[in-house]
């Protein structure tokens, strides 16, 4: 009997090596031999740890398993899913980048290869380096981790730079509350990031490539550490990748807690062993990165999902999408819902659709109040405004922006007050305190937000204006961005500012 | 040989094993950490001397990030998530709860020595918040049960 119980950071903490062990007990009471596959997730994560078990018809699903009822799982039971691919979470998703994520053994080569994976390299490795950058660009791939710069471009201005040494760097600082793609994929498929990384390399000329992991994320920096030892060994990476004369190198960095080095060139600094402040730019990081020499640095999802466009092909990818959000994103759904996780699908899929449709509404079954996209730097939006469909551009025309998609329900028990005043909290804690307007604007917001709540109604105007200048004045987006959970919940939710002020009066 | 002196040594082979590195401060101070459970003072001048560095640049790099310790924690570490998704679950409460439980504010460490209580942005486990780790394990769906169960964890 074959089972799969995943090793993901989600799944661990909700008891999934509990089940694996009881598992194990339960088929050596029953002298049932049973091989334990430690999987990603499938990003069900309402129905974690998800027990699979491997039938002639396909894989069917338990859960949210427990260690005492894993008996079902031999006898049937309440928790029994039925077919996992046939679940509506599942059938309803563009499975691209994460099309093997929860499927493989995410420590497996050779599952890796049975599954798609090389295809990419090895169509990557029959084009030349100016074929392969128009592959990018053609894909309309723009940054995933928020930026939403066109990678292809990117990519063009490292190739064109003339220098003895380029870097790769991968951005896995991944610090925006309700987003997890990048752990996930790391976790349950971290060859397709290193294949991503090694097409970049190819490409632009670089034989050396850094991944910069979060230091909350141990599974993660495990499971990559032990790929990229497997990956070494079988000479996907090192003097000769795959037999093609190149080389590429990857070496796994760990972050230290700064929320601030998920922004590029705090990333570099860190990297280098600096504190890690922000650079001005220009110098770009394409032209001046790691070292001061030309850096490609992309985020995990960006780079995971250049082996699927190579694949495929450029079109295939841009077919999905709408207007210049081309291709597939990993919305991650979070916070107060009934059903949370990651859901892969074409760019175009409204707020509505997202939160009352896929995620079912709160968790606590209270009304959704407030919705916050892309990370504590994101906009609250209300379900006034659920008919956004999610794009870059479409985000930025209502005020928000998408970031790395996270997507944070609150239900109507949250005070936008509060939110505000926590989004300059946090400003303030994470400032690497560089740039004025947020070393100092984010501490006067905190206090601004505070005479409000006092029923100070003249702290409105100082507020908005505070606002203006940090998001004309920061240097990066934390101190430029902290504005949008700010003015988006003054603007949305007003009564929430007024409250206070009618109390003092 | 003095606990300092022992301490001073470790850290000359940490620095020895990184040579060569490109950058290696931050591989470096989380290996010292690792092996000493802080970042002493008297780490500094020997990691200074080490990497080419000045005492200043090392000193600043150590305060900059949350992470490394200046001083030990106690024997555990709870960590609990202060961030948006876990705060839409109820994790505003639950940190109130955890203070007044251990008589403890962010980043102190009880008289005894058992336990630091230290906030966290975002364990990526937003979709089953609210979250928390303590010491190298990762909590999900905490509610007040599975906090009572952790804190009688740590105070034994």
């Amino acid at each position: 009997m074959k089972v799969y119980v995943p090793l993901d950071a989600a799944a661990r903490a909700c008891g999934a090596d509990q089940v694996a062990a009881a598992l194990q007990a339960e088929a050596a009471r029953r002298g049932v031999v049973l091989e334990v596959v430690r999987n990603g997730s499938r990003g069900m994560v309402w129905l974690e740890p998800l027990v699979e078990v491997e039938t002639p018809a396909g894989r069917v699903g338990f859960g949210p398993m427990t260690a005492a009822e894993v008996g079902q799982v031999f006898d049937g039971g309440p928790l029994a899913l039925g077919l996992v691919e046939e679940l509506p979470w599942m059938k309803a998703q563009t499975r691209l980048t994460f099309a093997r994520c929860g499927v493989i053994d995410p420590l497996s080569l050779a599952d890796y290869r049975a599954h798609g994976g090389f295809a990419g390299l090895e169509r990557a490795l029959a084009m030349d380096a100016e074929a392969r950058v128009a592959e990018v660009i053609a894909s309309g791939l723009r940054g995933r981790g928020g930026a939403g710069f066109p990678t292809g471009i990117k990519w063009r201005t490292v190739a064109g730079a003339v220098s003895d040494r380029k870097y790769i760097v991968c951005n896995a600082d991944e610090g925006d509350s309700g987003t997890f793609a990048d752990r996930m994929i790391i976790e349950g498929d971290p060859f397709s990031l290193i294949e991503g990384m090694i097409i970049a390399g190819i490409t632009v000329g670089a034989t050396k490539g850094f991944v910069y992991l979060r230091s909350e994320y141990p599974d993660a920096i495990a499971v990559l550490n032990r790929a990229v030892e497997l990956a070494c060994k079988a000479g996907v990476l090192g003097a000769s990748v795959e037999g093609s004369g190149l080389a590429f190198d990857l070496e796994v960095r760990v972050g230290a807690g700064a929320y601030v080095c998920g922004e590029e060139t705090s990333l570099l600094n860190s990297l280098e062993g600096k504190r890690g402040v922000v650079r001005a730019k220009p110098p770009l990081p394409a032209l001046e990165g790691f070292m001061g020499k030309p850096t490609v640095v992309n985020n995990v999802i960006s780079l995971a999902t250049i082996p699927v466009i190579f694949e495929r092909g450029a079109e295939a990818y841009a077919a999905h999408g709408i207007g210049r959000s081309r291709g597939t994103i990993p919305l991650q759904i979070a916070g107060n819902v009934a059903r949370g996780g990651l859901f892969e699908a074409a760019f175009g899929m409204t707020l509505g659709d997202i939160v009352d449709g896929l995620a079912g509404g709160t968790a606590s079954g209270r009304a959704v109040k407030a919705v916050q996209v892309g990370g504590p730097l994101g906009a609250y939006f209300p379900p006034a405004l659920f008919d956004v469909p999610f794009g870059y551009e479409e985000y930025a025309k209502a005020g928000g922006l998408i970031g790395h998609a996270g997507i944070v329900v609150f239900d109507d028990t949250a005070d936008m007050l509060a939110q505000a005043r926590f989004a300059f909290e946090f400003c303030a804690i994470e400032s690497c305190g560089k740039c004025t307007p947020c070393r100092i604007g984010a501490v006067r917001g905190v206090e601004t937000i505070d005479r409000i709540a006092r029923g100070d109604a003249d702290a409105v105007p100082l507020l908005t204006d505070l606002c203006d200048t940090m998001k004309a004045g920061s240097l990066c987006a934390l101190g430029g961005f902290t504005p949008y959970p700010v003015l988006s919940a003054l603007t949305h939710f007003p009564d929430d500012f007024a409250a206070a002020r009618e109390a003092a009066e | 040989m003095s606990d300092e002196s022992a301490a001073s040594a470790r850290v000359s082979e940490i620095v020895a094993a990184h040579q060569g590195m490109e950058g290696p401060l931050l591989p470096v101070l989380h290996a010292v950490q690792a092996a000493l459970g802080h970042v002493p003072q008297a780490a500094v001048p020997v990691l200074a001397e080490g990497l080419g560095l000045t005492r200043a640049e090392v000193r600043g790099v150590v305060s900059f990030y949350h992470d490394f310790r200046e001083v030990p924690a106690g024997r555990h570490v709870v960590r609990l998530c202060r961030a948006e998704a876990c705060q839409a679950m109820g994790g505003a409460d639950l940190a109130q709860q955890v203070k007044a439980r251990l008589g403890l504010d962010w980043h102190q460490t009880s008289a005894d020595g058992a336990v630091t209580l230290e906030p966290v942005f975002c364990l990526g486990l937003c979709a089953c918040a609210p979250a928390a780790q303590l010491d190298g394990r990762l909590v999900g769906r905490l509610d007040e049960a599975k906090l009572a169960a952790l804190l009688d964890e740590v105070r034994r």
